[in-house]
């Protein structure tokens, strides 16, 4: 993967920069030795490492401004870090920029039940969002797999999605006010507790610009009351396009089920080898849930039990305990630990139309002995959002390269069928130079042209989203001037 | 101007030479002095896939055109548009690129969300007479930034739509009214805030003081209905006599197009706020009358011609835009809240980004 050129001149003027940060940051604020710079080196896309210049861990709004103004006055590449889990590379470091990590803001700043919102420091990880409220049956919807560590910060970067937004929507969705740093050091207020927003949505185009346009210190999340009860059905079928068409038929029936997740015969296989939940033998399974009261649930069951025996099932169990739901998500929950068991792997993201499904799936399976590499599949089947997990051997010399190869088709032929390259993990270094496939020069200088307003001077996570190519004259013209 | 395709109307934005307003129907009231590009001949629902819930249409569709579309298939815009004809006395076809570009969301915005969240994928020529496309037509796109948002609302200060995808949902089987008589706003406003945050799913919370009563929506099958009808009963009672609308009618829609104020006299404001505020924000107003949705968060009030609201209110945290007034209001007070300093030389910037020459429908937003 390539990365740009360190600049010389702020690598030389490190001892500088260092003096400065630490005239506004507590000592233990500064991280600055390479043994513990390294700490930083790289997020959950382990394949690309890289430890930066220096490390800082503020703890206030003013701290992360006086970080911002000093590295734009001293012409420092800025690269936020919330905690580290992007699986595009979001996070990766280059060696001339100073990691700004937020994971010291994790306050609950206020909780406010009549009115639907908690604001909370931009660090806080999203399971313990939902923690601080689900004593009073409160949650945060937006649900990553990620959620134990994953920062709100980060959340809000990727505008992360999760298994159950087929009816609650993903981040930006859920997302109400920030508190922003631009890179100048100046700190501005979108959005808030009310809902619509007076002028242009600016909050809308910072969510998901991937740490690109500011440094989001504080935000307001809409949370809401618990449903009384959700419960699953699993149901297995011997052919993934009548799977394909039974998620189809569900969505047409007018029942909106909270998540519909797919998985195939190598992931069944393997789920079932690691979690033992007991998964039958076959070709496509569908795990559905469906929320309410007792009473809705077991219509909305019914309902769907029709519609799934029209397709002939192999399998059909619907849970009648909370142990047997457990079960039943058990697998699904630990199916990349369980593919991680079989080798190491490369999950990717893209989003294609549900009509597709069985198209892509097959293609896929296609490609798959073209590469000589195994791949499994498991994703979010209500909103078309796959996650193709290439297995390869990263000991294996060219491996990693191939499965790169692989993976670039399978996220073009998401796009060639109206589907679109990442659905929740963000396009970091890892899809970054596949967007030319998805965009027109036009399409990405209207989105480059709104980071030029945010960071004139392309500091803020600048060989990001963007092919180097595209952004190059953008980031060199910042060089050049200084 | 009226293009009939996109190419046609890039060319046309290329060889402008002075401002013009953008007009789809022309229903939404901010018709302005310039020469007018009329998209209301790039029409037509371009693909829809009811099982993925997705559907793609021409900016100049007609609203009905495609709602009629949806209804044949048990579907529905579940951000229920508004239609401004009536509030505002204006004729025409309202389309879908005029409600996305006002970002138009009606009472069903407190629970399913608003115009903006429902916005798959945007087409617009932009200021240079560019062909732009951000989003697509899946639910789940997080590649690049999301300028589909930026474009919901931007009242076509940033570019010309000439496409839109959103999503869609499927329409309840059934769905039944609340009302609850309740001596004053904020008692009104606590049982609205109360309905809000039980696991009911109420997806209309409004208050209209004129009738004295909080109005409550339960939407989906049957069964389900009546259970959480009969569990917000109990939930509510200590607030006031509760009691099932027979027929609602059109009491949502009315709601939506803020029916009680058609044919009165007066300025209307549109004031967004956080619900437990909107008390204390009516009680600093001098309004003939009032109506609240989005559970308290959307205040309507009816004024005196050429009353400053923003002025009578002081500081508060939300914002107050003008829907119906004269043009000498307009131009005095602005239609839009003002923005704080640093937020106004953000949005300028990004305008001056998207229309160098200042084109379209100058001075609407700032």
């Amino acid at each position: 993967m390539e990365m740009p050129t360190p600049n010389p001149d702020v690598l030389r003027r490190k001892a500088v920069v260092l003096q400065r940060l630490l005239q506004v940051l507590p000592e233990d604020a500064v991280i600055h030795e390479p043994s513990e710079t390294r700490a930083y080196e790289c997020d959950a896309l382990t394949a690309y490492r890289c430890p930066p210049m220096l490390a800082v861990l503020p703890s206030t709004t003013q701290e992360v401004s006086d970080v911002l103004r000093i590295c734009n006055e001293e012409g420092v590449p800025v690269v936020p870090r919330g905690s580290g889990t992007s699986l595009a590379g979001g996070a990766l470091p280059t060696a001339d920029c100073v990691i700004l990590g937020v994971a010291r803001m994790n306050e609950v700043l206020e909780v406010d039940y009549d009115n639907r919102f908690i604001r909370v420091q931009s660090g806080r990880t999203n399971l313990s969002v939902t923690g601080a409220v689900e004593e009073d049956d409160f949650f945060y919807a937006p649900d990553p797999s990620s959620q134990l560590a994953c920062a709100i910060a980060g959340n809000i970067a990727m505008n992360s999605g999760g298994a159950h937004c087929l009816k609650y929507g993903v981040t930006t969705n859920n997302l109400l006010g920030v508190k922003m740093v631009l890179m100048d050091g100046s700190v501005v207020e979108i959005g808030g507790a009310h809902l619509d927003s007076g002028g242009l949505d600016l909050l809308g185009v910072i969510c998901g610009s991937e740490g690109q346009l500011g440094v989001v210190t504080e935000a307001t999340l809409r949370i809401l009351r618990k449903p009384e009860g959700a419960r699953p059905v699993l149901m297995g079928f011997d052919d993934n396009e009548v799977a394909g068409q039974c998620v189809s038929d569900i969505i047409k029936s007018g029942i909106m089920p909270v998540a519909i997740e797919f998985m195939d015969t190598l992931c069944i296989k393997a789920c079932e080898n690691f979690s033992h939940a007991g998964y039958p033998d076959c070709t496509a399974l569908l795990i559905v849930e469906v929320e309410g009261s007792e009473a809705e649930m077991d219509y909305q069951l019914s309902k769907i039990i029709e519609i799934a025996k029209r397709h002939n099932p192999v399998e059909l169990r619907e849970s009648q305990s909370a142990e047997e739901s457990a079960k039943i998500w058990l697998g699904r929950k630990s199916a990349f630990g369980a593919m991680g068991q079989l080798n190491d792997y490369m999950c990717l993201d893209g989003t294609i139309p549900v009509s597709s499904l069985p198209e892509v799936l097959r293609r896929i399976g296609e490609m798959s002995e073209e590469y000589g590499l195994p791949v499994g599949n498991v994703f979010h089947a209500g909103d078309g959002n796959m996650h193709p997990l290439i297995l390869f051997d990263a000991n294996k010399p060219g491996d990693l390269e191939k499965c790169e190869a692989f993976g670039a088709d399978i996220l073009k032929l998401c796009v060639d069928v109206g589907g679109c390259l990442t659905g929740e993990h963000g396009v970091g270094i890892e899809k970054r130079d596949l967007m030319s496939h998805q965009y027109a020069p036009a399409d990405l200088e209207a989105q480059m042209a709104v980071k030029d307003v945010f960071d004139p001077k392309w500091l803020l996570n600048p060989a990001k989203v963007f092919p180097l190519q595209a952004s190059k004259s953008r980031r060199n013209a910042r060089i050049a001037a200084e | 101007m009226k293009p009939k395709t996109e190419a046609e109307l890039a060319e046309m934005v290329a060889g402008l030479n002075e401002p013009v307003s953008i007009k789809g129907g022309g229903t939404r009231g901010i018709a302005g002095p310039d020469a007018v590009i009329d998209t209301s001949e790039l029409t037509g629902v371009t693909l829809y896939e009811p099982g993925a819930l997705t559907l793609v249409a021409k900016a100049g569709t007609p609203v009905a055109e495609i709602e009629a579309a949806l209804d044949a298939e048990g579907q529905q815009l579940a951000f229920e548009p508004m239609d401004h004809r009536g509030l505002l006395g204006t004729s025409g076809t309202p389309t879908i690129g005029g409600v996305v570009s006002a970002n138009i969301s009606g009472p069903r915005r407190v629970q399913a969300g608003a115009c903006r969240d429902f916005l798959l994928g945007v087409r617009y020529v932009d200021g240079m007479g560019q062909v732009v496309k951000n989003g697509g037509r899946v639910m789940k796109n997080v590649t690049g930034y999301d300028l589909v948002k930026l474009m919901a609302g931007s009242w076509g200060t940033l570019g010309v739509l000439t496409e839109v995808s959103l999503k869609v949902l499927p329409k309840p089987e059934v769905s039944a009214t609340l009302i609850v008589q309740v001596p004053d706003v904020t008692t009104a406003i606590a049982a609205l805030s109360a309905a809000m945050k039980s696991p009911f799913e109420v997806s209309g919370a409004a208050y209209d003081p004129d009738i004295g009563c909080a109005l409550l929506r339960l939407e989906g099958f049957s069964g389900s209905v009546t259970y959480r009808s009969d569990q917000l009963k109990s939930l509510l009672s200590g607030f006031g006599e509760v009691a099932e609308l027979d027929q609602p009618g059109t009491v949502w829609a009315d709601l939506r197009d803020a029916g009680g104020f058609h044919e009165q006299s007066g300025d209307v404001w549109r004031i967004s706020v956080k619900p437990s505020d909107a008390p204390d924000i009516v009680a600093r107003i001098r309004a003939e009358r009032t109506l609240f949705d989005w559970g308290g968060g959307l205040i309507w009030a009816l004024v005196p011609v050429g009353s400053d609201l923003r002025a009578q209110f002081g500081a508060f945290d939300g914002n107050a835009n003008i829907v119906r007034a004269g043009s000498e209001t307009l131009a005095e007070l602005g239609r839009f809240q003002p923005e704080a300093a640093g937020i106004a030389a953000l949005t300028n910037s990004i305008r001056q980004r998207f229309d160098p020459r200042g084109l379209f429908n100058p001075g609407l937003m700032g």
